[in-house]
Parts: C-alpha cells; sequence; structure tokens
C-alpha cells in the first residue's frame, strides 16, 4: 500500500546572506500511513517548521521527493492543513468568516459554507462564538479556531507547528484531548511537531526525533500505550515513563549538539556559513 | 492586612500602601498638557483663522471664496490634490511593497531617496523641477506655467506620505497569516487581495490623507513651476499669498478657511471609508 506521506532523501538548504548555503534538512526519509499519528520532535532550530513546510508545499525541497498519495507535492493543495503555533487567523474576519476561508477558494455557496463552518466550531467546541473577532478570543480558542478552519475543508492530512507551544499546561493538556478525540472521529493522517517530550509521548502513535545541524531523522520510536481516551491518568503509567525516558535520551544528546553549535562557538560558526 | 479590619467607608489610601499620587493623576497631567499644547499650536491659531475667515458673515465669507480668481484657484488645487493623492496612493503602495518584498542593488540607495522630498525645503524643491522641467528643460519636457508642471511638484513633494506609512506596516506584517491563506487553497492574487490589502488598507488611507491635505497647502514647491498664472495655474496657498500682498487679509482668510475645511472633510470622507473598511474587510 502506498503511504499517505513519504519523503524520500529529502534535503532543504537555505542561501546565506554574503554567499553560501546553510544546510536545515538533510536525507529526510519518511513515510507516513493513512491515519496515523505522527510526532516530529526536535531541538529548536533543527528544521522542524521547514519540514513542515515542504510537506504543506509551502517551500520546495533542495533535494528529494515528497509526495501524497504518491503524487508529487509541488504547492499548496487542499488536500493538506496547516496549524500554525501563533494560529495566523485574519483578525478582521470573524470566527465563522476565518472557518470560512479555504471554503471560499473552493467555491462553495455562501449558505453552504456557513453550514460547515458552524459544524466545524461546533466539533472544536466553540458553538456560540462564531462571530467573535480573534482578539476577543483566548490563545486557546484562538487555536480551536485554526482547527477547525484547517479541518473545515476535509483536507486528508492535518500538518500541525508547534499548535499548542504558546498555550498554558491546562488549556494545553485539554486541547491535547481534544485532538485526539477529533482525530479518532475524523481518522485525519496528522503530521505533528513539538519540542516536548510528554506532548510528543502523550499524543504520537510513532514519534520521530530529528538531529541538528543539519536536521535528518535519527530514530523513529513507537509508542504504544492504546487508547488514550479511557478516562485514567496514561501520563503516570509505567509504559508513559518508560517511553518518555526513551525519547528523552534520544534527544538530550541533540539538545546538547545543538546547544554547542549556537551557544559558546559563534565564530567557528560564522566561518563555517561564510 | 491592616486594609480587612478597617470599616468599608475608610480611605483605602490611609493604609499607607499606596503612597504615589493615584494613576489618574499621571494620565490627567498628560492630557492637561496635551490640550495646552495643542491649543496654542493648533487650536487658537485655526480659531483664528476661522474667525477673521467668516467674521463678516456667511455671505461675505462665500462672496469672498466665489470671486473668479479665487474660485479658479480652489478648483485647480483640489482637483489637482485629488489626482495626486490617488496617484500616490498606488505608486506609494507600489514603491513600498518593492522596497520591503523585492531585492535588488541599489535598494538602500533608493530607500534613501525617498525621504528627500521631506529633507529639502520646498523651494528648493521648486527650484529643482524648474530646472528640469523648466523653459530651457534639459530633458526636453517643459512644464513651466502648465497645470501639469502643479501636478508633478506636488508628486514629488508628497511621494514619502504613503511610502513611509505602508513599509512599516509590510514589514510587520505577519507571514504565517500569508501561509496559512495559501495553505487554504488561495493563490497569489487572492493572498493579495484578501490578506494583505486588508493589512495595509488603514496604512494607505492615512498616507493619502497626510498627501492630500500637504498638496492643497502646497506653496514653496509650486510657487515657481506654476508661473502663477491666475485662472490657469495659480493655486490657492499662492492666492492667498497674493491676497495678503494686496492687503485683502479678509479674503486671504476666507480663503484659507475653505482649505481648511476641505483638508478637514477630506480627513473625514478618509476616516469613514477606513471604517466601512474594517467592518466589510
Ligand atoms: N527562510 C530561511 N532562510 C534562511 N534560514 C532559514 C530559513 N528558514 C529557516 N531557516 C533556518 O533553518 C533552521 C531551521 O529552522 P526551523 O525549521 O524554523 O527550525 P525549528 O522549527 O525546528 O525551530 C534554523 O537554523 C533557521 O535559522
Ligand atoms: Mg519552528
Amino acid at each position: 500500500m502506498t503511504p499517505k506521506i513519504s519523503l524520500t532523501g529529502v534535503g532543504k538548504t537555505f542561501p546565506v546572506r554574503g554567499g553560501g548555503e546553510f544546510t536545515a534538512l538533510s536525507g529526510i526519509d519518511l513515510d507516513v500511513a493513512e491515519g496515523e499519528f505522527l510526532v516530529v520532535v526536535g531541538p529548536s532550530g533543527c528544521g522542524k517548521s521547514t519540514l513542515l513546510d515542504l510537506i504543506g508545499g509551502l517551500t520546495r525541497p533542495t533535494t528529494g521527493r515528497i509526495a501524497i498519495d504518491g503524487a508529487e507535492v509541488t504547492g499548496p493543495a487542499l488536500d493538506r492543513a496547516v496549524v500554525f503555533q501563533q494560529y495566523a487567523l485574519f483578525p478582521w474576519r470573524t470566527a465563522l468568516r476565518n472557518v470560512e476561508f479555504g471554503l471560499e477558494a473552493k467555491g462553495l455557496r455562501r449558505r453552504e459554507r456557513a453550514e460547515i463552518a458552524r459544524d466545524h466550531l461546533d466539533l472544536v467546541g466553540l458553538s456560540g462564538f462564531e462571530d467573535r473577532y480573534p482578539h476577543e478570543l483566548s490563545g486557546g480558542m484562538k487555536q480551536r479556531v485554526a482547527i477547525a478552519r484547517s479541518l473545515a475543508y476535509d483536507p486528508g492530512v492535518l500538518l500541525m507547528d508547534e499548535p499548542f507551544a504558546a498555550l498554558d499546561a491546562q488549556t494545553r493538556d485539554s486541547l491535547q484531548d481534544e485532538l485526539l478525540g477529533i482525530w479518532a472521529k475524523t481518522g485525519k493522517t496528522v503530521v505533528f511537531i513539538t519540542h516536548g517530550i510528554d506532548e510528543a509521548v502523550y499524543l504520537g502513535g510513532r514519534v520521530a526525533v530529528l538531529t541538528s545541524r543539519p536536521g535528518r531523522v535519527k530514530e523513529v520510536a513507537d509508542i504504544d500505550l492504546g487508547s488514550r481516551d479511557a478516562r485514567e491518568d496514561v501520563r503516570s503509567s509505567p509504559e508513559f515513563a518508560a517511553h518518555r525516558h526513551r525519547v528523552w535520551s534520544l534527544l538530550k544528546d541533540e539538545v546538547q549538539t545543538a546547544q554547542r553549535l549556537t551557544v559558546p562557538a559563534p565564530r567557528k560558526e560564522a566561518i563555517h556559513l561564510g | 492586612m491592616t486594609t480587612i479590619e478597617k470599616p468599608a467607608d475608610a480611605p483605602a489610601l490611609a493604609s499607607g500602601r499606596r503612597t504615589g499620587p493615584p494613576a489618574w493623576a499621571g494620565t490627567a497631567l498628560g492630557v492637561g498638557t496635551a490640550t495646552i499644547f495643542l491649543s496654542a499650536v493648533v487650536l487658537i491659531p485655526l480659531g483664528a483663522v476661522l474667525w477673521k475667515g467668516t467674521a463678516q458673515g456667511p455671505a461675505a465669507f462665500w462672496d469672498a471664496i466665489t470671486t473668479p480668481d479665487a474660485w479658479a484657484a480652489l478648483k485647480l488645487t483640489v482637483i489637482a490634490s485629488l489626482l495626486v493623492a490617488l496617484i500616490n496612493l498606488v505608486m506609494g503602495t507600489l514603491i513600498a511593497w518593492v522596497l520591503v518584498r523585492d531585492s535588488f542593488p541599489g535598494k538602500g540607495l533608493i530607500d534613501l531617496l525617498i525621504d528627500l522630498p521631506f529633507a529639502l525645503p520646498t523651494i528648493v524643491a521648486g527650484l529643482v523641477l524648474l530646472a528640469l522641467y523648466g523653459a530651457d528643460s534639459p530633458l526636453g519636457v517643459s512644464l513651466a506655467y502648465t497645470r501639469a508642471g502643479v501636478v508633478v511638484a506636488l508628486l514629488f513633494v508628497t511621494l514619502p506620505f504613503v511610502v513611509r506609512t505602508v513599509q512599516p506596516v509590510l514589514l510587520e506584517l505577519d507571514r504565517e497569516m500569508e501561509a496559512a491563506a495559501a495553505s487554504l487553497g488561495a493563490g497569489p492574487w487572492t493572498i493579495f487581495r484578501r490578506i494583505i490589502l486588508p493589512n495595509l488598507v488603514p496604512a494607505m488611507l492615512a498616507g493619502t490623507a497626510l498627501a492630500f491635505t500637504r498638496a492643497i497647502a502646497e506653496f514653496g514647491s509650486t510657487v515657481l513651476i506654476s508661473g502663477n498664472v491666475p485662472f490657469k495655474t495659480q493655486v490657492a496657498a499662492v492666492h492667498i499669498f497674493g491676497q495678503i500682498e494686496s492687503d485683502n487679509t479678509e479674503a486671504a482668510a476666507a480663503t484659507s478657511t475653505a482649505l481648511l475645511v476641505l483638508s478637514l472633510v477630506f480627513l473625514l470622507a478618509i476616516d469613514l471609508v477606513r471604517r466601512w473598511g474594517s467592518r466589510h474587510g
């Protein structure tokens, strides 16, 4: 069976001001199955956002190939949705009109659009907030609107770039549970980026750990914690702790490498990049 | 803790925890200073002009601004300024866009040059324009004593307004918003129209308003190239100057009042457009 998303030998370099190149990602091989919930963790600056932008078609890879359902990605399309850390809502549109945006591109009639948008605001628990503007909503509510906006036009793939990183711990916990609920209900293929180990282990069916500079896939860890929607505290189970420790060990070296590269030796790096 | 035992009507300040002036004191001082400054610098002189311009009653005011030469000067000023504001709206936005989003050699220099019309005394700008487009123009384009010359002079001095109001907004624009729109299926034109433009419109309108109000009052840059031909190229500010020269202060004040009212009407109209836009964006 062809994987839903497949990356083969994907690399991305950025031109550096004053000449030269900076390799953000290199040799990424990764397959994501239909309906899978894949989490990507890595230290800050290792290229997680770059990876997501590539799958979203917002930027093009320098090397390698990215395919959705076997067809090469050449740009953004309505078979994928992106959810950003800072919500990226349109401030002059109400919650409902924000959710309608993707439906407008799809060319649906106004009545139909409003109905679908309403249903999706309901799905993320925001019935009654249709006419609020983004500045009238809390951070958690804004991200719910953004999720509803992404789901509304029914993409097969949901790409999420640290969507809960800016939220307080309680809001994050409840949004994680809601996201798992939505995932179970809709059967979307999810690629979820985070730098939080707990979040990665709690959400992921598999967790891909990225190395830094350049970003490569170090290892993909299988997480088998069973269904999270049972009303018990999965996070305090010994299995959770074991998975957590495994991902933590994989990440520890990378975080140290990333820090070594950024903090004490700026001179050396400048030479490398220049 | 002591405040808890106090009867409810005891003054809260007595607890000694707050020793500074109450929070509103700073605000009151600020508002007071701003009001006095505004009054001295703006409101009182404006009031004097208004009073002088309308002291003879509305009929006299109307007569003063509808004398053929005053009316022609006002008409030319308004039409040329509207035209200039419109051209600036489009070209200023375009220039700001190119300066922020494109990179090309010499960009830094152009960015510096944009402020030149601000830095140059307007009479110097007038001289430069006269040298370029005067009777013996090195470019072979003579705009001396023509209305086109007036428009070019006004364009020159008002160019920076829209550029400099739009540019910072464009720089600060959240690129994720555009990425989000792209991921939601919007093409480049839709992204420009539905995402970028709504973000820019307030700044574009503010810059246009500044350009218009500056243009209708412009004197130095137009006085040389226009040649001040009454009924043809004489703008309102120059006309007012002429009235003062010939000791006709009432007429000068009346024409000034007309300019003032035109400015206010335009600013109000722009504000209405902006409000309408923010509701229907
Ligand atoms: N447009 C760009 N131009 C140059 N360098 C970039 C660009 N985008 C990202 N980078 C660099 O690529 C690296 C990875 O960035 P990013 O994908 O945002 O990391 P992460 O999301 O993991 O924190 C960073 O070092 C960043 O500076
Ligand atoms: Mg990132």
